[in-house]
């Protein structure tokens, strides 16, 4: 049988040990769900020839609490995510966001070190992680290091990882503030985002956008100015301002300005009742 | 690579990388799996891997040792559903009506409509406009439709 994927050589791991092991002595595509890179695959844009499939490295698949910081393990998937009474009850906006991730069966395979590793700007777990300064845990046989959520991305699909680290978990500490997510797209479900936004409703507010920029962002002169007392006016017009969306095949720039603002007040207007 | 079957115990020798869809059609001749887009949208491949609906143009052949597959000829060609989907006309071109059918099975009992669609979101019919798919359903669910 030769398909497309004859020429693609692919390695399990069954242990986060051998996992690094692999790849610190040899250069190789981390793939967990597959939902991302077996995609790229069938429609032969994929570069990598050499993959390391850890989907069966049980020890990254949990989600725990430490102390009140969640860990999510990097193999979570979004289906655990949805199910996991510890999500429901404290990150409640990534439940919304899984929930818009494809369908069940993207559900089922997609990881959230997948969504994270892969480097979408239209990514759906990303906002959620970018306005809860989420820390992202990376691990290589030569140890351990945490970066900060928001100082991971350094342009459109790149990160400060080396090619022998993985993304081991994603560590949220407490939000304060009532949640908020929205995705904007072209139907109800299986759509990419026009427009992804996460937020956070606090004195001083937390809101990071996707699709509006080469990577997610947060958009601090509009929480600045929210945080200042600025009307939602004003601070619409700081935000069509700050972000630098692009036309592309899923929607314009000027579309995506106008409906980030309409966010930006839907988000405000739905949180306004009360600060918890 | 040993694997569970549609309930029999199989070791295929393929390609670690190969797509589930293409080891169940090519190597075990299994052609009731369809590929629609290839990119995780369309649902057609849908097999369930430990009970859970997956695209299976989107699995390694690697993950799936050790792990129980079922296709939708697993089903044998007299299970419930299939005869609902018939009678309903929740078919019409049948390309997606594999799909359909496995995504279908996930389902627990006494579901609501909504729950319905929910499970189906990852399936897309250019036929039937759903309609007659959700009452194949509902009818096998043994809800009124």
């Amino acid at each position: 049988m030769k398909t497309a994927m004859s020429e693609v050589d692919v390695r399990s791991a069954r242990s986060l040990d051998e996992a690094l092991t692999i790849m610190r002595d040899e250069t190789r595509v981390p793939v967990a769900g597959a939902t991302d890179v077996y995609v790229a695959a069938n429609f032969g844009t994929l570069e990598a020839r050499r993959l390391l499939d850890i989907w069966a490295v049980d020890e990254l698949r949990g989600i725990s609490l430490s102390g009140d910081t969640i860990v999510i393990g990097a193999l979570a998937t979004y289906t655990s995510l949805i199910k996991s009474p510890i999500i429901v009850e404290r990150l409640p906006m990534l439940v919304d966001a899984s929930r818009l991730v494809g369908g069940p069966q993207i559900q089922n395979r997609g990881t959230v070190g997948g969504n994270i590793a892969n480097g979408s700007p239209a990514g759906d777990s990303l906002p959620v992680f970018s306005a809860v300064d989420a820390t992202i845990v990376l691990r290589s046989a030569s140890g351990e290091r945490r970066v900060g959520f928001n100082d991971f991305y350094t342009g459109y699909r790149a990160t400060v990882m080396k090619p022998d680290e993985l993304i081991v978990a994603v560590e949220v500490a407490p939000v304060e503030g009532k949640q908020w997510f929205r995705k904007v797209g072209t139907r109800a479900a299986q759509a990419i985002s026009k427009i992804v936004v996460a937020a956070v409703r606090a004195p001083s507010p937390k809101i990071s956008f996707g699709s509006v920029a080469p990577t997610v962002v947060r958009v601090p002169r509009t929480e600045q100015a929210l945080a200042s007392g600025a009307s939602i006016e004003e601070a619409g017009r700081v935000l069509a301002d700050e972000i630098a969306p692009i036309d592309d095949l899923r929607s314009t720039a000027d579309y995506r300005r106008r409906v980030s603002v309409n966010l930006l007040n839907r988000f405000w207007s739905d949180t306004g009742t009360t600060s918890s | 690579m040993q694997f569970t079957l549609n309930g029999e115990s199989t070791d295929i020798d393929a390609n670690p990388s190969a797509r589930l869809l293409d080891v169940l059609r090519e190597e075990c001749g299994l052609t009731g799996t369809k590929e629609g887009c290839g990119e995780g949208e369309c649902g057609a491949c849908t097999v369930l891997i430990a009970g859970e609906p997956v695209c299976s143009c989107l699995v390694p052949f690697s993950q799936v040792a050790g792990t129980e597959v079922v296709t939708i000829e697993g089903l044998g060609d007299d299970h419930p559903l299939q005869h609902h989907f018939m009678q309903e006309v929740g078919a019409q071109c049948g390309i997606c009506t594999p799909g359909m059918i496995m995504a279908a099975l996930s389902l627990g009992d006494n579901p609501t409509l909504d729950e319905i669609k929910v499970a189906l979101a990852g399936n897309l019919c250019r036929c039937t406009g759903y309609s007659a798919i959700y009452r194949a359903i509902m009818k096998w669910k043994g809800m009124p439709a």
